[in-house]
């Protein structure tokens, strides 16, 4: 596996409150304490961007829908296939046991990469959104009822707002709202307005977004998580567009449930994260009844199985953990410390470029000298030329930009808009890409006869 | 920028920089909203009909009826809201539906539907503007754009003249309420 270069290679142990505070690197190439990738070696790495599309070599920015998978990951998958298939948990025989190790191993990989106090805290779930309906059926539909209240923010993905939505009408529950200010970032002050009492001693959850993924905003969940705490409540961290951007520490950051969807890092679709405290995994009920998830059952009754096979009802997708423990392998050995930098290095250089162009409207933070809470994602709109146009246009010179609403439609109504271009990078985009994007969005206007 | 001259011809870029369709229709007989929720795009359309010539006074040796095949388009208005497409599309249909009888309207309506899941266009009718959208059909993630408008209305006319439009299709992605 070719890496990163050797002076990226120290990856220094931080919680995420120092990687958020990571001022952005030096500039001038070469520096010897930089911290960054060597971007034309991960390239490498993954297969499909080698491909052409429409003819043109693939500039794949729709990093933040999912990330490409490198080769290391490819051959894991197959590998687990090839040679160690069996089913989970239950076979004496030696692929049962080596495909239980392998299953078991991916869990440790992931407590580690997030710093969780257990490894049995570590629940394997489809995608984060159903980390999130987890959450709300077997812990939310046995604790939440009439004059409960469950805190959320304007910005939120539609899996971490849905779900709520789903349990507010079974248990008769309050859903209240955080908003934001003019450039995407949650208003905290809100938090404490007497007026507002948005948190207060009937919030029994606070769910919040870790990284905005339509905006890229970077929300403090720290400073939530102390403020829910002190409300008595439990803080929900959508980690979406964490986990794949910034060192997490899942404790540092005062989480008591943190879901996150491993294609979004490099990872495997088909198997999703859900890292909770241990003895709320012990108080909750199953979500899902089935096999794996029992102790004994009779024809009457069932007992649950020990956290986590408690939430894992029927056969896991085995292969798409070991595929999920290559991937973390190999987003450790990069040091994600260096994928931060790498990032922070882009997102400077895309905020910079796109505002050079006076026919575009941004949204989100747009200092591109304050990137210290801002991830490589950002949304636009041409001002005369609809998102899904760009889109098109845009895939016509080989570049996936995704336009639409980006299962956020409370954000673009609070924006104002219809939908948006998104354009967001990931270990493998490096500032030409940037160029390349900036180009494309000028000779957008071209195909529309307006001045570029 | 490979095969786009194709789908974003001058005509489409003019109805979608101008449409067609913008004057008030003050007392419209049928007002609809059609929305493509997957990707935002939304319209509202309102049509006001024409009965045929001695219809509505029972003369003509004919008794006034509910709306019927016969009837005419006699105003459209149509506020669009989308991408290039689904707006050239709604304002071509609007230039076209004027003057149009219920039945017209119908079979152009159907033969459009035709043209974007891959079929030619009839041989010896003129259909103007329209034509240009022939491109969209190689972007198969944007028929849906162009189908919007037309879609909507056939909503808009199966409430007006049922027997006339015959069976409708439903599309999942498209959703058409009726306005007020």
């Amino acid at each position: 596996m070719s890496i990163v270069d050797a002076k990226a290679q120290k990856d220094i142990e931080t919680d995420i409150e120092a990687s958020i505070e990571l001022s952005p690197p030096p500039a001038g190439d070469g520096h010897a304490a930089r911290l960054g990738l060597d971007v034309a070696a991960i390239r490498a790495d993954f297969p499909i961007l080698q491909r052409k599309v429409h003819g043109e070599p693939l500039v794949y920015l729709d990093n933040s829908a999912t990330t490409q998978r490198p080769e290391v990951v490819i051959s894991a998958i197959a590998d687990f296939y090839r040679t160690s298939n069996a089913n989970v948990h239950r076979g004496v025989h030696a692929l049962s046991e080596e495909a239980t190790a392998a299953y078991e191993g991916a869990r440790e990989k992931v407590a580690a990469f997030i710093n969780a106090d257990q490894t049995q805290s570590v629940v394997f779930t489809r995608n984060t959104t159903e980390s999130i309906n987890l959450v709300a059926h077997a812990w939310g539909r046995k604790h939440l009822g009439e004059g409960d209240e469950v805190l959320l923010s304007v910005l939120e993905h539609h899996s971490n707002l849905v779900p709520w939505q789903m349990l507010a009408q079974a248990t008769g529950c309050t859903l209240r709202f955080l908003d934001i200010d003019d450039e995407g970032r949650l208003r905290l002050d809100q938090l404490h307005e007497q007026d507002l009492d948005l948190l207060n001693d009937r919030t029994r959850l606070v769910a919040i977004t870790h990284v905005s993924n339509a905006l890229g905003a970077i929300n403090p969940v720290r400073e939530i998580a102390d403020a829910a705490h002190a409300k008595g409540a439990l803080l929900l961290v959508d980690g979406a567009q964490g986990v794949p951007h910034a060192p997490v520490d899942v404790q540092a950051l005062g989480a008591d449930f943190y879901a996150f969807s491993p294609h979004k890092a490099c990872g495997p679709m088909g198997i999703g994260v859900l890292w909770a405290k241990r003895d709320l995994l012990e108080q909750m009920d199953p979500f899902l009844g089935g096999g794996e998830m029992i102790r004994d059952v009779t024809l009457e009754r069932s007992t649950w199985a020990q956290v986590p096979s408690k939430f894992e009802a029927g056969t896991p997708s085995v292969a798409d953990a070991v595929g999920l423990g290559a991937a973390i392998d190999y987003l450790s050995a990069l040091g994600m410390n260096n994928v931060r930098a790498h990032e922070q290095r882009v997102v400077t250089y895309l905020l910079e470029r796109l505002q050079e162009l006076p026919f575009l409207t941004l949204y989100g933070p747009r200092d591109p000298q304050d990137v210290t809470t801002r991830c490589s994602v950002a949304s636009f709109n041409d001002n005369d030329i609809h998102p899904h146009d760009l889109g098109t246009i845009l895939d016509r010179s080989g570049i996936a930009i995704r336009a639409g609403h980006h299962c956020a439609k409370p954000l673009m109504r609070r924006l104002g808009v219809m939908a948006t271009a998104r354009a967001s990078f990931y270990i493998y985009n490096d500032i030409d890409e940037v160029d390349l994007l900036i180009d494309a969005l000028r000779g957008a206007r071209k195909v529309f006869g307006l001045p570029a | 920028m490979q095969g786009l001259d194709e789908l974003y011809r001058e005509v489409i870029l003019d109805h979608y920089r101008t449409p067609h369709g913008s004057q008030d229709v003050s007392d419209p007989d049928v007002e609809v909203e059609g929305f493509n929720p997957l990707c935002g795009d939304e319209l509202k359309m309102r049509l006001r009909l024409e009965a045929p010539a001695g219809a509505a006074d029972g003369g003509n040796g004919r008794v006034a009826r509910a709306v019927g095949a016969d009837h005419r388009i006699a105003e459209v208005q149509i506020e669009p809201n989308g991408c290039s497409i689904s707006v050239a599309s709604a304002s071509m249909l609007a230039q076209q539906l004027t003057g149009r009888t219920i039945a017209e309207v119908v079979t152009l309506k159907e033969t459009f539907k035709e043209v974007m899941r891959g079929g030619d266009w009839p041989e010896g009718t003129d259909f103007g503007d329209l034509e240009a959208l022939e491109g969209v059909k190689n972007f198969p993630v944007r028929i849906k754009c162009a189908l919007l408008a037309w879609m909507t209305l056939e909503q808009a006319l199966a409430q007006l003249a049922p027997d006339a439009v015959g069976e409708i299709e439903i599309d999942a992605d498209i959703e058409v309420r009726t306005a007020g």
